[in-house]
């Protein structure tokens, strides 16, 4: 019996230790993120280092960066899930290669990304340290994330649509366009998004990549400062930047948060499993 | 069914995009070799282990320093970490109130979601000086391990939470017919019948622990020596990668490349047991 109890007091205590490091985090930066905070702080380039000014340009990079990103795994990413989920029989040899081959995508370091990225795309393909590079790099971390969650949403789409456009004579391609996709348009929303949420996460594999370059970008092919780079070049190679990396930690947390509530209230109105 | 024309058509073509996303993988491998190759048809592979230290510039490739480190971090963090999340998850399904544990639930999701730079740079600007107080420098091993705990808790929590939430009622009102205690419930029914669960999200977070490379190299010191404390400062295999690619050319740029073939076998490894042990996992 006093197993017992003792089990329920130490379950409950890490609940409240686990709880109060999570608010000492972000009191933290909010005490000393908040006071920068403020419009100018948006839109201003940053001054002396990032350690005055604002984030405008690296937010304008972020953004490309993300935009590079998404353009190029969601086609692939759609493809690759409704031929998983509509094309291929379950347990074909090609369907079993495919999802093995991203579960291991799935577990390379973001470090590793990095490297590739660095060695294929900045070298290889002669892109350079460009938003270019850092965005094809993410969009090769992001995609087992991409084709698993849109691929469980069309698999949630009720197998009757299917059946029925069969009976109809409908083609399978007509069946996909006009039932399968748009029923299917929350999930594969909520994928886009987490998909969003992960890359705007990433910091090592864009470090070798994208660059750290702080200037606004004229093109694709310039270097550019993400805010997750930005906050840990703040942190680790400026003194005294520590309250503005604060402020860009909790504007890119906030970008972040509202990016995966809407993801996951997707997803959970179409019942699906979100990491 | 037979495939109409157009059918076909859409089929190859999607079959060529799941092609395209499923040889990113061997691109990524292919790329590493490539680019490992120069160092390593000139030096056999003992070298890594044998030599001096690391002084790649010097022709020194030592990298168990990094790879000791790495191994303890995650250790550390797996070993802190996977009571703590096991804990949270039990809390979530036995004993918070259905309100208090959505709530406790999106609190270890909002964990999950920040990124790990901002996890270093509280870890570099907080915890660090707290440790720098009990022992110097305070960017340590030590150090490495809490951030790197707080990183993979929500892992094993929602893992293990999800597992949990799959025993049977069956087994639930059985075992309350039996007049188990709470605990006696847990411990006998929950967490057996659960156990492939708590092996795959250990597993999850110990390959996330391995592969974390920000929060690790902003608070652990990274100085390329044997750990042989806790409050040493230690450079991982990760962090060794991100702060000396920047300049490295030839044989080092080479050697870093490596290092990543080292990690990508390790993390390989880690995905290869964690699914022996449980079928059903996501990208967490």
């Amino acid at each position: 019996m006093s197993k017992n109890a003792l089990a329920t007091g130490l379950i409950c205590l890490v609940a409240v230790l686990v709880t109060s490091v999570f608010f000492w985090l972000l009191t933290d930066l909010v005490i000393h993120g908040l006071p920068r905070l403020s419009g100018p702080f948006f839109v201003e380039a940053s001054q002396n280092a990032g350690r005055s000014g604002g984030i405008g340009p690296i937010i304008v990079s972020t953004a490309l960066i993300l935009l590079v990103a998404i353009v190029t795994s969601a086609p692939l990413g759609l493809a690759t899930a409704v031929l998983l989920s509509e094309f291929t029989r379950p347990g074909s040899l090609f369907g079993r290669l495919v999802r093995r081959s991203l579960d291991v995508l799935a577990g390379v370091p973001s470090i590793v990304f990095g490297l590739f990225g660095n060695a294929f795309f900045c070298i290889y393909l002669g892109l350079g340290f460009s938003i270019l590079s850092g965005g094809l790099t993410l969009a090769c971390m992001v995609l087992p994330l991409l084709i698993r969650t849109a691929e469980q949403g069309l698999q949630v789409a009720p197998n009757d649509y299917r059946l029925a456009a069969a009976a109809l004579g409908m083609s399978r391609s007509a069946a996909l366009t006009h039932l399968l996709l748009p029923a299917a348009m929350p999930a594969l929303v909520a994928a886009l998004l987490l998909a969003i949420g992960r890359a705007g996460a990433e910091t090592a594999a864009l470090v070798f990549t994208s660059g750290y370059v702080d200037r606004m970008p004229d093109s694709l092919l310039d270097s550019g400062r993400a805010l997750s780079v930005h906050i840990y070049d703040l942190s680790m190679n400026v003194a005294g930047g520590d309250a503005n990396a604060s402020a860009a930690a909790l504007v890119l947390i906030g970008l972040l948060l509202i990016i995966n509530t809407i993801a996951m209230s997707l997803a959970k109105q179409w019942r699906i499993a979100t990491p | 069914m037979s495939l109409s024309n157009t059918d076909r058509q859409l089929a190859a073509l999607l079959r060529v995009g799941a092609l395209l996303a499923a040889v990113i993988v061997l691109l990524i491998l292919w790329f590493l070799f490539k680019e490992s190759w120069a160092l390593l048809r000139q030096v056999t592979w003992t070298r890594f282990f044998t030599d001096a230290s690391w002084h790649p510039v010097a022709g020194l490739y030592r990298i168990t320093p990094m790879l000791s480190a790495t191994l303890y971090a995650t250790l550390g963090a797996v070993l802190l970490a996977a009571p703590l999340g096991i804990a949270s998850a039990l809390f979530n399904q036995y004993y918070a109130p259905p309100l208090l544990a959505a709530v406790y639930r999106r609190l270890i999701g909002l964990l999950a979601g920040i990124p790990s730079v901002v996890y270093g740079f509280w870890g570099l600007t907080t915890l660090a000086p707290l440790i720098g107080r009990l022992h110097p420098p305070g960017v340590s091993l030590l150090t490495g391990i809490l951030i790197l705990t707080l990183m993979i808790l929500p892992t094993v929590a929602l893992t293990v939470d999800a597992a949990l939430a799959a025993v049977p009622v069956a087994s639930i009102r059985s075992a309350a017919a039996l007049g188990l205690s709470r605990w006696g419930f847990i411990s006998g029914v929950a967490l057996p019948t659960a156990r492939s669960g708590l092996a795959s999200g250990t597993l999850l977070a110990a390959g996330r622990a391995i592969g974390e490379t920000m929060a690790v190299l902003m608070v652990a010191g990274n100085v390329a020596g044997q750990p042989h404390s806790l409050f040493d400062p230690v450079r991982t295999l990760t962090a060794n990668i991100a702060l000396e690619m920047a300049y490295a050319t030839g044989d080092h740029r080479a050697a870093l490349f490596v290092s990543g073939l080292v990690l990508m076998g390790m993390v390989l490894v880690l995905v290869g047991v964690a699914e022996w042990f449980g079928k059903e996992r996501s990208y967490v």
